[in-house]
């Protein structure tokens, strides 16, 4: 069995958030010195930079998933990964058909571009991206799912945007592949204030919006290779296989 | 003050629990997140909010609520329904905005 690191929760110059020098081309160079073997691309409701960065990142042997991280209607962060182009297509369309007509204000949220390898504007997204679905929870969980994607609510200790804090606890019977911690708490604080998550696999990731950001928490991965499938069976902690929450410094 | 006495005074739509409809009401809370309806919220309010979440009912049976009113037209999902005939806890729409709905509540309430 083997062992890799794995941030998956980056976003890129795309999500207003995102710092301008989160270019694919910086990610990736990052990535590679911080010594992360898997990484997901998780820009606010857009999955448009993941096959970009996939392809720049394979060549520096890091493995990406490529996603989003999704705002359901009740204001849920959730990540989710798909295996191949077309399920993320797929859902790159649910996401454009379901996300709130707003128009981004740059000067208030932050630039929305799209970039190629050498870091040239192609594209500038209009709808303001940190906006919501008009998707529940359930109904985000079960696209995803019909996609053969990974759903995670993201961050779920967090005061706001989480599953705890808009919806109190975690909802009995919800469909999860894994659930996100973020740097304020640890596994074990969790389950002992919320002990209904002891039935889910945890998971802790950066949420880098800057270069600094990344891989200073990560979810290590013990699994026989790196692939979607493997990653799968790890979440679901299938034939010894495992992931733990651990915290570097920047 | 009971729960139909208020459905009746602001026509709002019973759309489940219409057993609960005898509950006494006390007062009202506003809060759309649900962690803070968790901490805050006292027995026998009625709780304004757009979430239609069953965890809503979780809570809701959790702090005893008087029942649960739904603005801007937002419906229950149909396990939050199921959960409030189990629990008997009304819950009831509107096309209100909650700052409109809120309004006339207090003032009902506080008559």
């Amino acid at each position: 069995m083997n062992r890799y690191s794995a941030d998956l929760h980056v976003h890129t110059l795309l999500s207003p958030c995102g710092d301008l020098e989160m270019t694919p081309a910086n990610i990736v160079e990052f990535a590679a010195i911080k010594g992360i073997d898997i990484l997901g691309i998780t820009d606010h409701n857009s999955t448009r930079h993941g096959a970009l960065i996939k392809k720049m990142a394979e060549k520096k042997g890091i493995f990406v998933l490529c996603g989003a991280e999704v705002t359901t209607k009740e204001d849920i962060h959730c990540l989710t990964f798909f295996e191949n182009n077309a399920a993320t297509e797929s859902f790159q369309e649910y996401l454009e058909k379901h996300l709130a007509d707003v128009k981004n204000r740059p000067s208030i949220f932050g630039y929305q571009v799209v970039v190629d390898e050498e870091e040239m504007i192609i594209e500038e997204v209009d709808k303001l991206l940190i906006s919501a679905l008009d998707q529940s929870l359930d109904q985000v969980e079960a696209m995803v799912h019909s996609l053969g994607g990974l759903f995670i609510p993201a961050h779920i200790d967090r005061p706001s945007y989480s599953l705890i804090s808009q919806l109190g606890f975690v909802p009995s019977g919800l469909n999860a592949d894994a659930l996100e911690i973020s740097r304020n708490t640890t596994p074990g604080a969790l389950r002992k204030k919320f002990p209904e998550v002891a039935g889910y696999t945890l998971t802790g990731s950066s949420d880098a919006h800057f270069l600094q950001q990344l891989g200073t928490l990560v979810s290590v991965f013990e699994m026989e290779t790196r692939s979607f499938a493997e990653v799968c069976k790890a979440l679901r902690k299938e034939d010894g296989r495992g992931v733990r929450v651990e915290e570097r410094g920047k | 003050m009971t729960v139909g006495d208020i459905v009746q005074a602001l026509e709002l739509t019973v759309y489940c629990g219409k057993k609960g409809l005898e509950r006494r009401v006390t007062g009202g809370y506003v809060s759309d997140l649900l962690s803070d309806v968790m901490g805050h919220a006292d027995t026998g309010q009625v709780w304004v909010t757009l979430q239609t979440h069953k965890n809503v009912m979780a809570i809701a049976s959790l702090k005893d609520l008087a029942a649960v009113i739904l603005v801007t037209g937002h419906k229950p999902d149909e396990n939050t329904a199921h959960q409030s005939e189990e629990e008997a806890i009304p819950v009831l729409g509107t096309h209100m905005s909650a700052f409109d709905v809120t309004g006339k509540l207090y003032e009902l309430i506080n008559k």
